[in-house]
Formats: structure tokens, sequence, C-alpha cells
């Protein structure tokens, strides 16, 4: 089937299968590969994308669906100049192998979105579906509500 | 890893090319809306459908309203709409208190709730909940619309009342003047499936609805315990009799989340504590919708 589709706001028309699942179409077909193959089973968050701002996990949607929406990856969101998000994981050594960095920071994109000053638990909650087997989270959660308490900042 | 059957896939504009594109299926279909069970199960080879029809460019199917005391949930509504429906969280509690526990926000993004009970797992966390308020699902297929009362859509373990050729449009619930509750045990907070579950609502002249998950091949409704205690407040004695009645209205399993032990003995524990909080929550001075209970 031919379809377009909308990745980090540049447009794409490919061929595919209805069968193909959008984690593999960006990553094989298109070349993005923030998106990490994990579980392919909707349990670990390291497919995590924005389809139209909000997170999916790419490994359960169809590449067919996305027809008409856009999709956004890490690649979309520090390509000029790194989000504070993004500056306040490497301050604060937030990962170690980075496996679970794209998704986790989608997940935390989505939620300061939508809630600029989260507390401990509303960051708990949010990446409550992204797993990581290294840090044991803390320094992860720290720089998510760093990145509230600088937005809490008034400049002058 | 990659589905291993191939399918076609339409996505029809309307509920009557819908209904045609299943009826014209000459082998299975299946009926798309956010995918989070459908793709993993494609992609373990546990349904290998013909035809994907996918839902989602239907105008209609996304309402989330009350009027005169009925709300409708339409086919598309996601878990996270339900969370942010400020409607919701004021006519149907239960309903966001339930769709907070399911998954994560990416699942909840994409998950929908008519989709969570047409998939009917044993665990399906809008199962007791929607039980608990007496739900209908309203379907069409080709012989037209028709309606089915919750009680009578979980047929068995993932079966439903659904018709291959039918598609659910929409949820309506007639709701009271109600306290409720709905108790999730889980291994850890975060994400995780129920270990078990109840749904209890309760009307200012006590009269309950109490309804189990996770305990059953399906959600269940506890009618017993509800004639036995109607009409009367989850005094200690109330709650003791309630709570002697439970196991006679579940079959739990043993399974690698829990034991049947383990989830006959916590669904007495959150009876007899979900009474209580939701008895307080009608009173309006329960601990606040969204705390969890256990
Ligand atoms: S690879 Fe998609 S959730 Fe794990
Ligand atoms: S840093 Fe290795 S999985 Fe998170």
């Amino acid at each position: 089937m031919q379809v377009t589709i909308t990745v980090n706001g540049e447009s794409w028309d490919l061929d595919v299968a209805p069968a193909d699942v959008l984690l593999d179409v960006l990553r094989e077909q298109i070349g993005v590969k923030s998106p990490k193959i994990g579980c392919e089973r909707g349990d670990c968050g390291s497919c995590t994308v924005l389809l139209d701002r909000r997170t999916v996990r790419s490994c359960l949607v169809l590449a067919v669906e996305v027809e008409g929406h856009e999709v956004t990856t890490v690649e979309g969101i520090g390509a000029d100049r790194l989000s504070d998000l993004q500056e306040l994981f490497i301050t604060l050594n937030s990962f170690q192998c980075g496996f679970c960095a794209p998704g986790i920071v989608l997940s935390a994109t989505e939620l300061l979105d939508e809630n600029p000053n989260p507390d401990r638990h509303d960051v708990q909650e949010a990446l409550s579906g992204n797993l990581c087997r290294c840090t044991g989270y803390e320094p992860i959660i720290d720089a998510v509500l760093a990145v509230g308490q600088r937005s809490g900042e008034v400049t002058p | 890893m990659v589905i291993p059957h191939d399918f076609e896939y339409v996505r029809p504009n309307t509920l009557e090319e819908a209904t045609r594109a299943l009826a014209d299926c000459s082998g299975s279909a299946q009926v798309l809306a956010g995918g989070t069970d459908l793709v993993a199960w494609l992609r373990d080879d546990a349904v290998h459908p013909d035809l994907v029809v996918d839902i989602k460019a239907i105008d209609g199917l996304r309402d989330l309203a009350v009027a005169d005391r009925t709300m409708t949930v339409g086919s598309l509504v996601t878990f996270t709409d339900l969370m942010e429906s400020s409607v919701v969280a004021e006519h149907a509690p239960l309903l966001s208190e339930a769709a907070e526990t399911v998954a994560s926000p990416g699942i909840r993004n994409r998950a929908t709730v008519v989709g969570n009970i047409c998939s009917a797992v044993p665990s399906c966390d809008a199962g007791p909940v929607l039980l608990a308020y007496d739900a209908h699902v309203h379907l069409v297929g080709p012989e037209g619309f028709r309606s089915v009362p919750i009680e009578a859509w979980f047929v068995g373990l993932r079966q439903t009342a659904r018709r291959e050729d039918e598609i659910v449009t929409h949820l309506t619930m007639e709701l009271p003047t109600h306290g409720g509750c709905y108790v999730k045990l889980m291994r850890y907070g975060g994400e995780d499936l129920a270990q078990a579950a109840v749904a209890i609502v309760v009307d200012d002249a006590h009269d309950y609805r109490i309804a189990f998950g996770a305990v059953a091949p399906t959600p269940v409704r506890a009618h017993a315990v509800e004639d036995a205690i109607r009409g009367r407040a989850p005094t200690e004695d109330v709650i003791a009799e309630a709570v002697a009645m439970v196991r006679s209205e579940i079959s739990p399993i043993n399974d690698l989340r829990a034991t049947a032990e383990y989830r006959a003995h916590m669904c007495e524990v959150m009876l007899a504590r979900g009474l209580v909080a939701a008895d307080q929550r009608r009173n309006g001075d329960g601990p606040e919708y969204r705390t969890r209970l256990i």
C-alpha cells in the first residue's frame, strides 16, 4: 500500500504492507534509529515515539494507521539544539547504556508539555511504562524534576 | 520479529462502509481501534485475520458526554480521554479511577475502553467498573443496531457477545448519585495487570453494585453480596457478612502473578476497605478519587 507519513516534519511516500509495524518502518525504511526494538509487545517503552504529540508504542502501531498523522522521534526534538531536558540528562549523567533513553526523553517531553512543573509522583507515573535496566531510575527522575524547577525560575 | 501473516487493511469513513466490509469478508476479520492488544496478538500469531478494519476514521465514535444522567462513551474513547475529562471525573469517577491504573501513558493514549472489553481478558480494568455502572454495549451489524447489557457481554475467557460482523459503536450508563471505588491489586505501583480488582457503586438508598475482576474467566458481578447487604450502611457487621460471601462469588486461579488463595484473601480485604471508602465518598468525606486504597 502507498502511504504518506510525516516523520519529524518531513513527509515520506512509502510502499508498506498492512502487516508492517511502525517501529520497523521507521528504522528500516526511513532510517530513523532512535526508537529501539525491545520487547515488541508494549511492555518496555523503548520504541516510544510521539504520534500527534502524544506518546505511543511504535511496536503496537501499524505503519498504515499513521497515514496523515505526525510522528516525532528524538531526532526531531534535538535536531537544532538539545532541549533543556536533554541537557539535564547529560549534566546529571542520567543514563548508562542509553538504550532506554530515546523512549524516556519522549515520555518526559510529553509530561513536561502538559505539566511544566511536575512532582516526583507525576514523573514516576509518566515514566512507569519505560523500563531501564541500568540506572535504578533515580538520576532520570532527578533530571526531569530539575527541568520543572528551572521552568519555575523567573528569567530577568 | 514481524507479523507472520499478511492481511488486507481498510480504513472506512462511515459505519455503513465498515459493516459492509466485515459482512463482505469471506474469511475472518478483526476490528482495529487502538491496537494495543490486536497488534500484539497479530505478532504472536494468536489471531490471523484476512482483513483488518480500522475504525479510527469513522466520525461519531468519540463521544464522551452526559445527558439526563446517561453517560455515553464512544468506541474510540481512550483511557487518556477518560482521565482528562472533567465530565467523567464528576459523573462517573470510577472510570477515571480505573483509567489511571491501566498500563502506562503510552498505552493509555492509544488503548480504548471499548477495546478493553472487546479483548475481554479476565483482568481488564474496564470490566468491573462497567459492570458496577450497569453499562449497555451498543453495536451495529448487517441487521442494524442492537444493545447488550454488560452482564450478557462477557461470555467466556476472551469471549464476548459481539458477533464477528458487528462493530461496537458506544457504551451507555445510567448514573445514579453515587459513591464508589475501583480497587486494583498489583504487584507494584506503576504498570501492571490486576492480580485482583473490585469495583463498588453505592447510592443514597445503600443499594450496592459490586463486581470483581481477574478472579474468574470473566469480570463478575456479585449479586448475592449486593442482595445480602442492600439498604444497610457498611457497618462492621454488614462488612463481615459481605466478606463472608466473597469466596462463593469468585473462582480465582493460580498463575504467575498471584496464587488463588492470595487473590481470594485480597478480594475480601479490598471489599471491606472498598465498601467503607465508597460510602464515605458518597457522603463527600472519603479519600479522594484516584487515591489508592490498597
Ligand atoms: S519494543 Fe515497544 S514497548 Fe517494548
Ligand atoms: S541506561 Fe541502560 S537501559 Fe536505561
